[in-house]
């Protein structure tokens, strides 16, 4: 399981590096809204890699509330993008 | 013996969901322009969730908590499509897309008979020169 433990670590360490690389340079904010939603999705494996780790199901809430915070967030943000350009 | 097959199964799980991430960041850097990049975002949100919630359930091996990872799936899979249409909503409105990589908008149509029928109806011209959002 040690083993498991260290390819994920890295493997998601890689993942929130691109996202938050995306996260600086998205030219717009709705890809700043999709990078936002990977890295809380990327967050809430990071629970249920450690929940699976050390056998316990005390982090379950905060994975619950990560959907729901991912999904206010972007619904919220994409409603009110409006084209500043050429409105 | 069955302990270790199924720590095997769900290690195998975990780096598998753990995958998924990873190909939702690569898309997210590499892919063109913003639907790519959603259809990009949305592969760890149903499948990675899955498996990593699968590998917790094997681990764990009590029947109290599967209803809540059961509930955590199905939330998100109920809100993933959600937001990734108003996203994809919001980025169509404001042109955020390259029209060369579509294959084909059959939303244009819409769109142009409801300009022209505003037209027809109000009698407001509207600015014809709206360009396409590139990065």
């Amino acid at each position: 399981m040690n083993i498991v433990l260290w390819i994920c670590g890295i493997t998601l360490s890689i993942a929130a590096c691109l996202a938050i690389v995306r996260l600086a340079k998205g030219p717009s904010i709705l890809e700043r809204v999709i990078a936002t939603d990977v890295l809380l999705l990327i967050i809430s494996a990071a629970l249920c890699i450690e929940m699976t780790v050390n056998q316990h199901a005390n982090n379950l809430v905060f994975v619950l509330l990560a959907c729901l915070v991912g999904f206010v967030g972007s619904v919220t943000v994409s409603r009110f993008v409006t084209d500043r350009r050429n409105a | 013996m069955l302990d270790t097959l199924i720590d095997i199964v769900a290690g195998t799980f975990m780096i598998v969901g753990c995958l998924m991430s990873l190909a939702a960041g690569i898309g997210m850097l590499r892919f063109p322009d913003l639907l790519s990049r959603l259809h990009a975002a949305t592969k760890p949100q149903v499948l990675g969730l899955f498996l990593l919630l699968a590998a917790l359930g094997l681990e764990l091996r009590s029947w109290a908590v599967l209803p809540v990872l059961v509930l955590a799936w199905l939330l998100q899979l109920l809100t993933a499509p959600v937001s990734a249409h108003m996203v994809g909503r919001a980025g169509y409105r404001t042109r955020h897309l390259k029209r060369e990589t579509l294959v084909a908008d059959e939303l244009a149509a819409v769109v142009e008979a409801a300009e022209q029928r505003e037209e027809h109806e109000i009698g407001r011209d509207r600015p014809r020169d709206r360009t396409d959002f590139i990065d």
